[in-house]
């Protein structure tokens, strides 16, 4: 019961930071997501990212901040598998789903959906 | 409506007094409220799938799918930006706003074709993130690299 509860404070905290972001500064959302994804990959380099997850479950796992993580994880496991190559290889691992599934069910919903007026 | 006949001063009061001083501190709480909410159901949405016999992982990733798909058709219908003028960065950090902002460009340019509109539009906001989260995932993978 207490992973609902903490995924609501948790997952709603990192997305108020973000509101103080854009009321404070000039910057667009565009700016936020891509703060709020590199913020995700530093964390997760310094193996705060899946202590997090357990903690807050979805309020971890749903931000876009997750994205980040996952990017990192891949890399990081795989360079601990195959080294230098492992730079190369690793970034999509895992990351694969969440680009993949973004173009796939984005380029469907806009074809067929009409914008408002 | 009356005249405009206000001088500067007068104005200002008149607009302070139709913004609410305290406009950010409700933004942040807008913003805390729905997305938390948002993480609130996707949290509901992993447990229903761990119950049905799905491993962890597999579960956050299905919910990943569901959300994305939720979140390209109600931008499709446009209730998520309506959603989005209440609650801002509540609706903008969640993986919906993720897809919000995949579908919206691409929804909008695809009057100019379906390669330079539609296909390029489409990674407006997503091509700036996959971009600086691949470049961060990189060199922290090349640090990890260095200190071996």
């Amino acid at each position: 019961m207490s992973l609902y509860i903490m995924a609501f404070l948790v997952g709603g905290l990192i997305c108020a930071l973000g509101q103080l972001f854009l009321d404070f500064t000039n910057y667009t959302p565009a700016h936020l997501l891509v703060g709020v994804v590199v913020t995700g990959a530093i964390l997760s380099g310094l193996g705060l990212y899946e202590p997090l997850i357990d903690i807050a479950g979805a309020g971890a796992t749903v931000p876009v901040m997750n994205f980040g993580h996952i990017l990192t994880s891949g890399v990081l496991m795989e360079v601990e598998r195959d080294g230098f190559l492992g730079l190369f290889a690793g970034v999509l691992e895992q990351g694969s789903i969440g680009i993949t599934a973004s173009i796939i069910i984005g380029f469907l919903t806009a074809a067929i959906f009409k914008p408002k007026e | 409506m009356s005249q405009i006949d206000k001088t500067q001063e007068e104005y200002n009061k008149l607009v302070k007094k139709y913004q609410p001083s305290d406009s950010k501190v409700k933004n942040f709480f807008s913003a805390y409220l729905v997305g938390g909410l948002i993480c609130l159901i996707g949290q509901i949405i992993i447990e229903l799938l761990v119950g049905t016999g799905l491993e962890l992982t597999d579960a956050a990733s299905y919910t990943g799918l569901i959300l994305i798909l939720v979140g390209a058709v109600l931008t499709g219908f446009g209730v998520y930006d309506e959603l989005a003028q209440f609650a801002g960065g509540g609706t903008i950090i969640p993986i919906t706003g993720f897809a919000n902002a995949i579908v919206a460009p691409a929804m909008e340019y695809r009057q100019e074709g379906y390669i330079l509109g539609l296909g390029k539009q489409i990674y407006s906001v997503a091509g700036p993130v996959i971009t600086y989260g691949i470049l961060s995932a990189f060199l922290i993978g090349v640090i990890k690299l260095l200190l071996g």
